[in-house]
């Protein structure tokens, strides 16, 4: 059955029609967001990760219809007013912490709510932080030096907003 | 597109027992990462959906003025882990089920579809059964509670009627007060994992710091469903933490009241290792937990992490 339902998605609020049988996944590339991936749709990849009301979930597994009313971001969402990359994807360039990408939209979601935190990490903790996402290429050490590099940076700025 | 005949979103747990009573064929979905791959599978391809997803009332955790602790279903494992309440009375809990999955399964993963599923590897099933924890469950006929410990039947089967809906756990005060535990869970891999064996021990010291007053014994993957170990348990209670025969005693009596099998995960040769060798681990950690000198004991095992 179609439903109408309204979502913020990136800050702005949309109107959707959607089919209650949709997932997350499909309605957001639908709607054109293409950063959020498919890949193993069954949770397992994190390729299709996407923040609702600020908490990272596999879009893959998650009803559109659970997502009325609620604030979604995704990638597309984190460019600045004059398309400026977010430090965030920064740190993954300059790590190069990207191979083939395919992974890498979903592991930037994770790290915008990991860095939401504003707290500390170390290695070992961001390994099981970004343990919901598979990446093939890289073997995962430049995306934990980016980790690391982006969670650091963020702590300095809020431990100097603190003093 | 889902696989799956009808979608009904409930706005309140009436409303979802409602549904699920005019629709026979349908089941709840409350976090969707058991049901929706299942759905995937083609296993549940076909049914109609009740979903709690968004009902509000059941998310969260609360103290009933007795101290009990109520823990409602649909709260997330995320949420569990970082409750402040958790934090401070149920440790163990919020760490068995920061271990399911990975980070995004456990933002919207809940209690009760862990439970509901019936699953034996559930990884907050064996803690919950040394909790002594109580299911509530609401259905057309009103509000009826259930221990965990009777709750389930058999593989993927609990005593939960199609039409009921698991609201809430209870577990009682004297249940965590001053008890101390820990889950280990075995697997290959330290993420997105279900557990080969899960192991939870809970362990309440007398005011000597000496002598165990209490013991909780609880397993996943070592029977066909989660179990508790009552004669394992009985075992050691009133026994000296420094008992020569201590954890000899605990873990050879384990291995008398499980029945694992062989899967593709493991064979039952090495879960039955596991089993005694996890209530070796679980107990002396459980002690040091509760402030006894476990290292004081020379048949203590020794702990991956020392």
């Amino acid at each position: 059955m179609l439903r109408v339902i309204t979502m913020k998605i990136n800050g702005k609020e949309v109107e959707v029609a959607i089919d209650e049988r949709e997932s997350l996944l499909d309605t957001l590339r639908k709607l054109g967001f293409t950063s959020v991936k498919k890949g193993c749709e069954v949770g397992e990849c994190g390729a299709c990760t996407v923040l609702v009301n600020g908490e990272a979930i596999d879009s893959c597994i998650y009803m559109t219809i659970w997502a009325d009313g609620k604030e979604v971001l995704t990638v597309e969402g984190l460019k600045g007013l004059d398309g400026e990359l977010s430090p965030i994807q920064k740190a993954f360039i300059e790590e190069s912490a990207v191979q083939c990408g395919f992974c890498t939209p979903g592991l930037i979601m994770s790290a915008v709510e990991i860095v939401g935190t504003g707290k500390k990490y170390n290695r070992e903790e961001l390994k099981k932080l970004i343990s919901g996402h598979l990446c093939r290429c890289t073997g995962y050490e430049n995306i934990l030096n980016a980790m690391e590099r982006i969670v650091e940076e963020t702590y300095k700025v809020v431990g100097s907003e603190e003093s | 597109m889902f696989d799956i005949q009808s979608f009904y979103e409930a706005k309140t747990v009436d409303d979802a027992i409602m549904a699920l009573n005019a629709y026979p064929n349908s089941e709840v979905i409350s976090g969707g990462t058991d049901v929706l791959i299942r759905v995937r599978e083609g296993r549940d391809a076909g049914k109609s959906l009740v979903s709690i997803h968004n009902i509000e009332t059941l998310k969260g955790v609360e103290m009933e003025e007795d101290g009990t602790i109520v823990i409602k279903s649909a709260t997330s494992f995320s949420h569990i882990t970082n409750h402040p309440m958790i934090k401070r009375y149920l440790p163990m809990l919020g760490e068995a089920v920061d271990q399911v999955g990975g980070p995004q399964i456990r933002n919207t993963a809940t209690l009760g579809g862990n439970i509901c599923n019936g699953a034996t590897s559930a990884d907050s099933a064996s803690t919950m059964c040394t909790l002594n924890a109580i299911v509530v469950l609401k259905g057309p006929e009103g509000i009826r509670e259930v221990p965990v410990t009777q709750f389930y039947t058999g593989p993927g089967k609990t005593v939960r009627k199609q039409n009921e809906i698991c609201i809430a756990f209870k577990i009682p005060k004297e249940e965590y007060e001053n008890v101390y535990g820990v889950y280990l869970k075995y697997g290959k891999r330290k993420s997105m994992e279900i557990a080969t064996l899960g192991c939870a021990v809970r362990i309440q010291l007398e005011e000597d710091k000496e002598t165990i007053k209490k013991a909780r014994l609880g397993y996943g993957v070592a029977a066909p469903t989660p179990i508790r170990c009552y004669q394992a348990e009985k075992e050691i209670e009133g026994k000296k933490i420094s008992d020569p025969a201590l954890y000899d005693v605990f873990a050879k009596s384990a291995l008398l009241e499980v029945n694992p099998r062989s899967s593709w995960r493991a064979s039952k040769e090495f879960r039955l290792q596991l089993i005694e060798e996890l209530a070796r681990r679980g107990l002396k950690k459980a002690i040091l937990l509760a402030g006894g000198d476990a290292n004081g004991n020379p048949f203590a095992p020794m702990l991956p992490e020392e």
